[in-house]
């Protein structure tokens, strides 16, 4: 358990960081952004309160402290308050958050965790009959490891949305107005679901599969794979073993990816018009919102953090060597 | 074991469609073994052929960009006229398309050249200093690792605002800055396990100063490595930048990913403007595998498994069955020299990889 404190304590300084980031960003990069804010605001009426309270946020014209400032910013955050949304009539950027945030989570949780397992069941397979046909996967695989989230997305809505037909082209189901939770809005839900998870199953699948072959051609090579196969076990078995090993790094690389594919999921969002994060994160730059902006940073990060603990969590339970530590 | 599995697997013989040719020359040993890899030169003719493209691509447009030809809203499919057809502003998509690949291509190597330099020197200090120095520097390559990029640039490339985003350095420059922490990473790791080895260790004997010791006899070896680790952020640089012009925060005249900007704005993808988006898009893939194509080739050059596997595909050519076991011994052969090469003698990139080639 020694290695999942060491990374827990590593998640909170990275949180630390990210708030910190947060935090200087604004105040570092010359320019007003409280101006900026006004600047789009044409047809609202903003009260001096307001004015205010986003000088308070974005330290401008304040006469406390940088220090001052930056443990008032803490305290906010612990409260959880991330400030008011310009472009949603200053309500509270935690609450447009919030509404979309189920969303994200849904798809690209879902969606990620079907491209690792059949990524990497994928890769082992690839990796295990190298030199036979298989390996023409692998041009194809690496288009569609270098080709952009969203462009992927506008190819799927062209092709099964417009010209086929099969699936909407966008939202996350019919109507805004949440109905009730019945059979009917379920598989609505899903029906808008498959595209976008689709593009991200087909996008990031690639990264596990190359990974996974990679490791599977350095893992054959051990000698207890030799060993096993030579004791006559049957070839599923030796396969099992030797993907078993394999993964391992598999595993501790989804630290490394998550990241990755939580970005390109998000562009993939916004070209399903998903109203997800990804969505918000287009509304707050075509409005210089920038307390939404940062908001998300800070929640894409503290969600980001907690999909790689439970990877090592994972990855614990995996690894016995990791849990004699202790 | 692995040579039965060779035997065993049948290879259907279907032709490979990643091999650009069979033209793999066994003919000059001594020579840079690199760019014999299939893989290697689909690459390379990929890249060069961008690089081509971003250097002509404004000269041979056959229109301004910007230029508007017509008054309507409607973009017109390819015609002999507007070879890619028009945006729905009626301006020429070839024209975009020859145009935008210069800047891309500049920001991208800059932030891969940026990127590298950061990394090699964060990764070589932390793997030889060791210590502290490594806790803090590791530290933090791991928290940019694990910091998603994406809302990061986006405040960044936010709060700088138009004006900040249309230096192509400053986009460069932010870029890299999110993008160089895999390197050192890897660049620590194997820095460390060169510090330990015998030729480091008698180098320290000798009495040779630090600076030598890490320019000298560790970095030359590092080379496919770091080699490997530009192109990989280079690769990061170009979907970075693409997503931050189709985002609208940088300048989106005129780059691929600004004319995905413009197609999504005018949602060509649901009214079917097909010769709108699918050449930068398809521009920025092809772009992207010709990175990873060429990574592949390293990797392949740094794992000799990884390369074993490649030569087994590639010679099967003439007599497979045949040549495919003489592939298999050559893997078995080849794994101990290339770490016994290692371990010798400080090679350069070039003899290290023809050391292996000529040995077993």
């Amino acid at each position: 358990m020694r290695m999942i404190a060491r990374r827990l304590f590593f998640y909170l300084v990275t949180a630390a960081v990210a708030v910190s980031l947060d935090f200087l960003i604004p105040r570092l990069i010359p320019g007003n952004p409280v101006d900026a804010i006004l600047s789009r605001m044409q047809g609202v009426t903003v009260t001096p309160a307001i004015i205010h309270s986003l000088d308070l946020q974005f330290g401008v014209g304040t006469r406390a402290s940088v220090w001052a400032q930056y443990t008032h910013y803490w305290n906010d955050v612990l409260h959880g308050n991330l400030g008011v949304s310009s472009g949603n009539a200053f309500a509270p950027v935690t609450e447009v958050i919030r509404t979309a945030l189920p969303y994200t989570l849904g798809l690209v949780g879902v969606a990620t965790a079907i491209s690792f397992v059949t990524g990497t069941a994928l890769g082992a397979l690839v990796g295990w009959k190298r030199g036979s046909w298989l390996d023409n996967l692998l041009p194809a695989v690496t288009f569609f490891q270098a080709a952009p989230y969203f462009f992927l997305a506008f190819l799927a809505i062209d092709v099964f949305a417009i010209t086929l037909g099969w699936f909407p082209s966008g939202l996350a189901h019919q109507s805004y107005d949440f109905p009730a939770f019945n059979w009917t809005y379920i598989t609505d839900l899903l029906d808008h679901a498959v595209l976008p998870a689709l593009t991200i199953v087909v996008a990031s699948a690639a990264g596990w599969i190359v990974g996974m072959r990679n490791l599977m051609l350095t893992t054959m090579d051990e000698d207890y794979v030799l060993i096993a196969a030579a004791k006559g076990l049957s070839k599923s078995r030796v396969i099992w073993y030797a993907a078993r090993n394999a993964i391992l790094p598999s595993v501790s690389g989804f630290a490394l990816a998550i990241g990755f594919i939580v970005s390109g999921s998000l562009l993939t969002e916004i070209v399903f018009s998903y109203p997800g994060l990804g969505s918000l994160l287009l509304q707050a730059v075509s409005n210089n919102d920038y307390a939404l902006m940062q908001g998300l940073f800070l929640i894409i990060t503290f969600a980001v953090l907690a999909a790689n603990l439970i990877a090592d969590f994972v990855y614990v339970f995996l690894d016995p060597r990791t849990r004699q530590e202790a | 074991m692995a040579v039965g599995i060779g035997i065993e697997l049948d290879s259907g013989g279907a032709p490979v469609p990643g091999a650009v040719s069979p033209g793999t020359v066994p003919g000059r040993r001594r020579s840079l073994r690199l760019p014999r890899s299939p893989k290697m030169l689909a690459g390379l003719g990929l890249l060069a052929f961008f690089v081509l493209l971003a250097i002509i691509g404004p000269f041979v447009a056959p229109y301004s960009p910007d230029q508007i030809f017509a008054n309507s809203p409607v973009p017109l499919p390819p015609s002999a006229a507007h070879w890619l057809g028009t945006t729905n502003l009626q301006q020429d998509v070839f024209s975009q398309l020859l145009v935008g690949g210069g800047d891309m291509l500049l920001v991208s190597f800059l932030a891969g050249v940026i990127a590298t330099v950061l990394s090699v020197v964060v990764g070589v200090t932390a793997g030889y200093l060791g210590g502290w120095t490594d806790e803090l520097l590791s530290m933090l390559a791991n928290i940019f690792l694990v910091m998603p990029a994406l809302p990061l640039l986006v405040i960044l490339f936010g709060f700088l605002g138009k004006t900040g985003s249309n230096d192509l350095f400053l986009v460069g420059l932010i870029i890299s800055v999110t993008g160089w922490a895999w390197g050192a990473r890897v660049l620590r790791a194997q820095t460390l396990s060169m510090r330990n080895r015998d030729y480091i260790d008698s180098a320290r004997i000798i009495g040779e100063r630090q600076s030598r010791i890490i320019f000298r006899e560790i970095l030359p070896n590092l080379t496919p490595i770091v080699a490997s680790s530009f192109l990989f952020t280079v690769l990061y640089a170009v979907g970075t930048y693409t997503a931050m012009a189709f985002l609208g925060l940088v300048n989106p005249d005129w780059n691929w990913g600004g004319m995905l900007f413009y197609a999504q704005g005018a949602n060509a993808e649901l009214t079917g403007y097909w010769w709108w988006f699918i050449p930068p898009g398809l521009a920025v893939a092809l772009l992207g595998t010709a990175l990873v194509l060429l990574n592949f080739g390293i990797d392949e050059f740094i794992n000799p498994r990884l390369r074993a596997a490649g030569l087994t595909r590639r010679s099967g050519g003439g007599g497979r069955g045949r040549v495919r076991r003489v592939g298999r011994s050559q893997q078995f052969a080849l794994t101990p020299v290339i770490r016994a090469g290692g371990l010798r003698a400080p090679a350069t990139a070039a003899s290290f990889g023809s050391e292996s080639e000529v040995l077993p």
